[in-house]
């Protein structure tokens, strides 16, 4: 039976569809190797003193929270364990309902974490690089009130906190430009504050090269699997985990899909040679 | 009221995402619809949010609390005018003023930050000595990192014919370079089934509560 290539397109949609949607419905459990970049991040954040005020910037949109929220949810939770206040800052307008969205699940567990004495969120302020580089000078002139108009000054937890060297780490969850590599560029690199972070699983290839021996990141989180990754670091049965069930099946069915084109592309070949 | 609003605001979102994926069948007006809706909004929230959370605040109500103290933000102000005058062909000239400074600007700034991120830490991160690993898999990952630099490099240099022994390092570099371009596909693959799963889960569990 010889098919067209729109009807043998179809069946490969059909059949992913039912291969994600399947372990959605029925998981199965499968658990995924932690890989070095994720335990560096997680050592950076585990190793941080309590009472240090941290940054986590939510540089993305809706669009690719399915990969960079479990991640947010975990770095948050994480912080919140080793009680370490968490700022919250955009260079994406949308990141400010992200960070709201993300403190408000993890908040749900735990009930003593209070705004403005454990965690804050400063909003966006646009600008990229350049909004780093002020922040590097004074956190109170780029961001003189939160998102919630509370005076800079008057949010408990930022009164030893001026510029960003006060900091002890900064996460940059990011899916494209401004983004990580700004944090790193300006953060790290100008102001020697450690920065580490995460992103959508195609440009982590393009992130893997800075964690290195110069320890230009530390460590990075790549994609919806280093999420999954990290939440089982941290004990936690997030949503990235459920996702990896669905993930792995994909990525197999792919496999099966390349094989099987590969083959037939070789009966075509020989057919065409006899 | 709320309630109501939000049940629909999930029907709307399940609408227009199987709109968009009915694309995958063909070519559709379901499909059209939802593209064209999408573009519409996207360009008319931006343009609000861009008015309501950078001028206003940045630049209108500034001006209008304290004009003589905020005198200089007349300057950016122009400069954001004159770059407007694109619109018109008349004047289109004035805005290659504003254009020039932030090319420049941004040159100026960016190239001591990528000079620095981007050439002296990365050659500086690759000049290790290979043997300095606790274990032999990281003396192992050492030396993959040494020679694929070396040999990746290698390949875009073009300035002598690749032949006889310099072919050698040129065919290495080009297998490094294609693990990588694997490792890239597998990573891209890993995103797109992401989102997919992303809006899955939205239709199985906000929409049709299915999963919890």
């Amino acid at each position: 039976m010889k098919l067209s290539p729109v009807a043998e397109r179809r069946i490969i949609f059909t059949v992913l569809l039912f291969a994600v949607a399947l372990p959605l419905v029925f998981p199965i459990g499968w658990t995924t190797e932690i890989s070095e970049y994720t335990r560096i991040a997680y050592r950076l954040i585990e190793e941080t003193d309590e009472n240090k005020v941290v940054i986590i910037s939510f540089d993305y949109d809706p669009s690719t929270m399915t990969e960079l929220q479990p991640m947010a949810e975990a770095m948050i939770e994480h912080a919140f364990k080793k009680n370490q206040r968490v700022i919250a800052t955009a260079l994406w307008p949308m990141g400010v309902q992200m960070a709201e969205q993300a403190f408000d699940k993890v908040c749900s567990h735990y009930p003593d974490k209070e705004r403005g004495v454990d965690y804050t969120n400063l909003g966006y302020k646009v600008g990229g690089m350049v909004t780093i580089q002020a922040m590097g000078r004074s956190l109170s002139d780029v961001y003189p009130v939160d998102n919630q108009n509370t005076p800079y000054e008057e949010i408990p937890m930022l009164q030893n906190v001026r510029r960003l060297r006060d900091i002890a780490w900064i996460s940059s969850l990011s899916s494209g430009v401004p983004g990580l590599k700004e944090w790193m560029m300006v953060a790290r690199d100008s102001y020697q504050v450690p920065v580490t972070g995460g992103c959508t699983a195609i440009s982590a290839p393009g992130f893997f090269p800075y964690v290195n021996e110069q320890r230009q990141l530390h460590g990075l989180l790549g994609g919806l699997k280093a999420a999954s990754e990290y939440e089982s670091l941290i004990g936690r049965l997030g949503s990235a985990t459920t996702k990896m069930d669905a993930q792995s099946i994909a990525h197999l069915l792919i496999l099966i899909f390349i094989a099987i084109g590969n083959i037939k592309a070789w009966h075509g070949k020989k057919g065409r040679q006899q | 009221m709320i309630q109501i609003m939000h049940v629909f605001g999930i029907w709307l979102a399940a609408f227009f995402t199987l709109s968009i994926f009915s694309f995958l069948y063909k070519d559709n007006p379901f499909y059209k619809f939802a593209e064209q809706v999408f573009v519409g909004l996207s360009a008319a929230y931006w343009l609000v949010y861009i008015i309501y959370s950078i001028m206003v605040p940045n630049l209108f109500a500034k001006l209008i609390d304290d004009f003589s103290g905020n005198i200089v933000l007349l300057i950016p102000a122009t400069l954001g005018l004159m770059m407007l005058m694109r619109l018109h062909p008349k004047t289109q000239w004035l805005s290659r003023y504003p254009i020039s400074i932030m090319i420049g600007t941004t040159a100026g700034i960016s190239m001591l930050r990528y000079m620095k991120s981007d050439i002296l830490e990365q050659v500086t991160a690759t000049m290790i000595n290979p043997f300095s690993a606790n274990t032999v898999s990281g003396v192992l990952g050492n030396l993959l990192l040494i020679i694929g630099t070396i040999t990746g490099v290698y390949f875009f240099y073009f300035s002598k014919k690749v032949e006889g022994i310099y072919k050698v390092p040129s065919k290495i570099g080009i297998w490094f370079l294609m693990v990588s371009f694997g490792a890239t596909f597998g990573y891209t693959v890993m995103a797109r089934i992401s989102l997919l799963i992303g809006r899955l889960e939205f239709l199985l569990s906000d929409w049709l509560h299915i999963i919890k």
